[in-house]
């Protein structure tokens, strides 16, 4: 390992904290990241039970057994689970040989969906394998993240501390998001498509890059929306839904309704939440998808302000956690990958509950950790379980060269 | 950017700043921007649940909780033996829910149509046209729906109890799709009665009737209440529509029903009691038909077509009280046309002249020259006002000349002098004319002093006539006295017509007319005052005031507002409101000279114009006083007029260009009596009279605590209950 010189573990803020006290024990066996591993888990607990709570009555969902989408929501997280392990435990060194894989295998799944998929919702989005719907694009973030902080870290393996990230980075880095992101607009799928471009984003600022590329994509992509509005790619209709939290006339029996529902729903709970299970609004179905895009809906009616403040505190959590582990990172695989996490859990889930209470576009995407839906939580859960390991990493390698730390403080 | 200012800042220190660092910075900025979006979300969930949190508690139960209306039965309208006249039946109402209808794919949509449509055995279109709203392309008028695009659209009416328990079996089959059980109005008919027009009808409330409750906060009626519109149902509406009650039910996002949350309970409509008797009710209406259908058969001598007969009326009213025991009309309706809501056809029917406008009820409604039986006030006019005496003779000669006209005597008959008792008997109009004449002469040979005195007219007005009688139906005419002032203000509203025609070159019996009314069409002549002397001209009288008169004459000078509605009683058979006779006037007419009609009467009918009609009637046993009338109606055929009366009861029977009074009328009054007495030929068998006792009951029927209806009690003594 070339790696000489990881960053300090406990302080954001290195440069201007004394030295730790802690070094005697910097030898000891790694540790998890215990916060995120909490924070994950009640995530998956209250998701768990938000999920219960929003299908419980829904017959027409269920047929019948209120417990339905209980067990396979259950069985979904205990796949997570596994998931997330295996990530966790698999060597550094395999998840790069493994990340191309992942990568290619997702494309594969994005031009089947664009082939043979099924359309829900309007955009066509799921492959149906063996019973189950798979949703590749949910994948393709966590396999455009990892891809993006593979082709840079390769690149610049060997004296990355040396080396700007050059023009050439930045276009390798384009240049692996665009494909999955042209197919995802394909479907369309617009939410996932802006979640998407903001962790292109996070990853390629993160990577300190040249600030004028950050400006020109910042400027590109506000052009491009520009000019897909104004020379007409975008129908009026698909304006109207995406302007609609504005002003719900604008698509009164779609996305006006979800939205007008939604903050009827989450303005219902009040304070103190109508009670799990008691929700008027939740288990009279007025929101639409509530136990995937509208999770948020059913936390805000039955647990209120103190419940849903707790699930939009976990997230912050885990982003903090997620954000911690990048800047912990000793290799800019690691830094960028977690950084990618962040901002792809981060936008995704400002973006979820910015939208049920009516401050973000309509657009389906599901809330991390606590919608209902496989794809999104075996993704996700992966992610978390790439979260461990790059921690898992940044802890040996802090163990082996303590002096270079503190040598290399000063930088700061 | 937010994170240019850093950049720019770390740039100020000139100092050339690795990648690393800048990433690692930039993760900095990245963490900020973060917890700036969180924040924004926790502010923005804080403004919903919060600050704006009961704007949206108060739609969340606005849109999850609905207030269904519970209407509860309409009370019951039962005869005075307690049979019910009008009650309630279940009618399943197939409605479909158009907001969820449209949330269905155009195929689907399609075949849940085809599905109801096969169901209640209509074709697809009928149903389909049914849901269009008025004003949609392709909507027909009268069939599509002109309610709330939001509220459950009826698309099949009175289906059979089975399709409806079918339907709501097959839920599934059936989305947007609800049966609903309606209350409608039921006509049990005893005796097959129809009673149309007194029973009236209901409609469905309009939207100005509603906004005006709103304004007056009458929340008996709802927007989809049905209202009285004629008849009983109309007058005693506030009784009978009862109080509607109302279920809170959560319902979901379909509208389905979840579950109850609370009930307001609904008061059921009180039961309305009338005096009208089924067993009467039903002769008089047969006998009105059948007399209507000899009419049509029989040739009129002086036209030589058979009679038009286009209409008819008969009352029978209790002559001390003022109470009405049967009325019918004739042309009538079905009054179950109306349930569920009426067709445009059948609407057009009811009101159609050439249908004979059935909706009319030509009874209280129905306006006609008295002819011949408005001779008995004339001749109480005429006693009263001194000029002449009970003892008073009159030349009853074939003919009576005004100025250059004849007033004839029906069929030229001529009896010499005769005294007023004689002249009712054989109905002389010569002898009346006289009278009328004298008094013109007497008190306003001016033709243009409107107040002058005239007894005849002021004899009319004490009976009632020209004004309402005060009945408790509504839209009741107040009939016509064609005195000074009437003429004055028909010339008054006429003359500009008249002197134009007038104007016009012709020499026909309009034109003449015409010029003649122009320069002197106020006038009150002496053809005028003759002609009211017996009836004729422009005096119209309904058959229920002639009834009154009638009933004055019989109890010895008491004119009453006529009652069909005898008492309240709430649903669970508690009296809430004896309904009264109600007096409107004593009459100030001597004893004696009511007593010396009565006589006269007595004779029309034993040995009178009505006396041919009444072979083998025991009238010893039952004194029947009559009076006939045939008047004649300018370019039609005469009104048959019968006017009789016992000391229980008045009946009065007319038929529009039917004939003379006991030609046509007479036969169908014997039955009359002969139902309402027992009287089988030459016996009286009161037992077998229509009403038990022969004379209507004084109690109310009996309301048993199981719900039924009982007969009065006979029992003697004790009015207790």
């Amino acid at each position: 390992m070339s790696i000489i010189n990881p960053p300090r573990a406990r302080s954001p803020r290195p440069a201007y904290s004394p030295p730790s006290i802690a070094q005697s024990s910097l030898a000891r066996v790694p540790q998890l990241d215990w916060i995120l591993l909490l924070a994950t888990a009640a995530l998956l607990t209250l998701g768990t039970m938000l999920v219960w709570s929003a299908t419980a009555e829904r017959d027409v969902l269920t047929g019948g057994d209120s417990e339905a989408f209980l067990r396979r929501h259950l069985v979904n997280i205990a796949i997570g689970i596994v998931l997330a392990v295996l990530v966790a435990a698999t060597d550094h060194r395999w998840v790069r040989i493994l990340a191309p894989v992942v990568y290619a295998a997702s494309l594969i799944g994005l031009v089947l969906v664009l082939v043979m998929g099924s359309t829900i919702n309007g955009s066509r989005s799921w492959i149906i394998i063996a019973g189950m719907s798979i949703q590749p694009a949910e994948f393709a973030k966590l396999a455009v993240v990892v891809a993006m902080a593979l082709v840079v870290a390769e690149r610049t393996e060997s004296s990355w501390k040396q080396r700007e990230v050059g023009d050439l980075d930045v276009l390798g880095m384009l240049g692996i998001a665009a494909l999955p992101a042209a197919m995802i607009l394909l479907q369309p799928d617009l939410g996932t498509m802006l979640v998407l471009l903001a962790t292109v984003f996070g990853v390629i600022a993160a990577s300190g890059a040249p600030r004028r590329w950050l400006l020109g994509l910042g400027v590109a992509g506000v052009g491009a929306a520009a000019a897909a509005v104004r020379f007409g790619l975008l129908e009026d209709y698909q304006i109207d839904r995406f302007m609609a939290f504005t002003n719900p006339a604008l698509d009164p029996r779609g996305a006006g309704y979800n939205t007008e529902q939604a903050r009827i729903a989450i303005g219902n709970g009040g304070v103190f939440g109508q009670g799990l299970f008691d929700g008027s609004q939740t288990q009279s179905g007025f929101v639409p998808e509530q136990q995937t895009d509208f999770i948020f809906t059913v936390a805000g009616e039955e647990l209120g302000l103190l419940g849903a403040g707790v699930v939009i505190a976990l997230l912050g959590v885990l982003l903090w956690r997620a954000l911690t582990i990048a800047s912990q990172a000793d290799d800019l695989f690691g830094r960028l990958a977690a950084a990618g996490i962040a901002c792809w859990i981060g936008f995704q889930s400002f973006q979820n509950i910015g939208m049920c209470l009516g401050i973000m576009p309509v657009t389906g995407v599901p809330l991390p950790l606590v919608s209902h839906g496989g794809s999104a939580i075996f993704a996700t859960m992966m992610a978390v379980g790439l979260l461990q390991t790059i921690h898992l990493r940044s802890q040996r390698s802090m163990g082996l060269g303590v002096a270079h730390s503190r040598r290399d403080r000063s930088r700061f | 950017m937010a994170m240019l200012p850093l950049d720019r800042l770390r740039d100020a220190g000139k100092k050339r700043v690795p990648t690393y660092t800048k990433g690692r910075l930039r993760l900095g900025v990245i963490q900020v921007l973060v917890i700036t979006l969180f924040l924004t979300l926790f502010g923005r969930l804080w403004y919903l649940q919060v600050f704006s949190g009961d704007e949206y508690t108060a739609k969340a139960a606005d849109q999850s909780v609905r207030d269904i209306v519970v209407q509860p039965a309409r009370g019951l309208i039962v005869d005075d033996m307690g049979r019910p006249l009008v009650a309630n039946r279940t009618s399943w109402v197939v409605t479909v829910d158009r907001t969820l209808l449209q949330k269905l794919e155009g195929r689907t949509q399609k075949r849940l149509l085809q599905r109801i449509a096969d169901s209640v055995d209509k074709p697809y279109e009928s149903i389909r046209a049914h849901i269009r709203i008025c004003g949609e392309p392709k909507s027909q008028a009268g069939v599509c729906w002109n309610g709330s695009p939001y509220q459950p659209v009826p698309v099949a009416k009175d289906i059979p109890q089975q399709t409806a328990l079918m339907i709501m079996e097959q839920n599934e089959d059936f989305p947007a799709v609800i049966v609903e059980a309606q209350s409608v109005r039921a006509y049990p008919a005893p005796y097959g009665i129809n009673a149309a027009h007194l029973l009236g009808y209901l409609s469905p409330i309009t939207e100005s009737e509603m906004e005006r409750a709103e304004e007056d906060g009458d929340e008996s009626v709802h927007g989809a209440s049905v209202v009285g519109r004629a008849g009983l149902e109309k007058e005693y509406d506030e009784y009978l529509r009862g109080f509607p009650g109302y279920k809170q039910v959560a319902v979901d996002s379909m509208g389905r029903v979840l579950g109850d949350s609370g009930e307001i309970e609904g008061q059921v409509g009180d039961t309305l009691v009338t005096s009208i008797d089924s067993r009467v009710q039903a002769v008089v209406e047969q006998q009105l038909a059948q007399t209507i259908k000899t009419a049509r058969a029989t040739v009129d001598t002086v036209t030589g077509r058979p009679y038009v007969a286009d209409s008819g009326a008969a009352v029978v009213m209790e002559a001390d009280t003022g109470r009405i025991v049967a009325m019918a009309s004739q042309p009538t309706y079905e009054p179950d046309v109306w349930v569920g809501g009426i067709g445009p056809d059948e609407l057009e029917r009811l009101y159609s002249e050439e249908a004979g406008t059935p909706l009319l009820s030509r009874a209280t409604q129905g306006q006609f020259a008295p002819g011949s039986t408005w001779k008995p006030f004339m001749t109480a006019g005429a006693l009263r006002d001194g000029t002449y005496t009970q003892s008073s003779y009159l030349d009853c000669s074939s003919g009576f000349q005004v100025g250059n006209r004849v007033f004839k005597n029906y069929e030229s008959g001529a009896y010499g002098s005769i005294g007023f008792q004689k002249a009712l008997e054989v109905s002389c109009n010569t002898f009346f004319y006289r009278i009328g004449y004298n008094f013109w002469q007497k008190y306003g040979s001016d033709e243009t002093d409107v107040d002058a005195k005239d007894p005849l007219v002021e004899i009319a007005k004490t009976f009632g006539f020209g004004s309402e009688t005060g009945i408790d139906l509504p839209g009741e005419a107040s009939g016509r006295i064609a005195d000074r002032k009437w003429k004055l203000a028909y010339y008054e509203s006429m003359k500009d017509y008249y002197c134009e025609v007038g104007e016009e070159p012709g020499d026909d019996f309009l034109h003449r007319f015409a010029r003649e009314f122009c320069i002197e069409g106020y006038a009150y002549r002496a053809g005028d005052a003759v002609n009211f002397s017996i009836g004729q001209g422009d005096t119209l009288v309904t058959p229920l005031q002639l009834a009154r008169g009638y009933a004055a004459i019989a109890n010895g000078g008491t004119l009453y507002e006529p009652r069909v509605g005898k008492a309240i009683v709430s649903p669970e058979g508690e009296v809430i409101e004896e309904i009264e006779p109600s007096v409107q006037a004593e009459l100030d007419i001597p004893g004696g000279d009511l007593d010396f009609i009565d006589e006269a009467l007595q004779n029309v009918s034993r040995t009178g114009t009505m006396a041919w009609r009444l072979v083998d009637f025991p009238l010893d046993a039952v004194t029947l006083r009559a009076k006939t009338g045939s008047a004649e109606v300018y370019g039609k055929q005469s009104t048959s007029w019968v006017a009789s009366y016992t000391k229980d009861y008045v009946v009065v029977m007319m038929v529009s260009q039917g004939g003379t009074g006991s030609g046509t009328s007479g036969p169908a009054i014997r039955t009359i009596y002969e139902t309402l007495y027992g009287i089988d030929g030459d016996k009286v068998r009161s037992e077998d009279s229509a009403i038990p006792g022969v004379v209507p009951p004084t109690r109310l029927p009996v309301f048993a605590e199981d719900g039924s209806i009982l007969p009065p009690s006979t029992k003697p003594g004790g009015d207790e209950e």
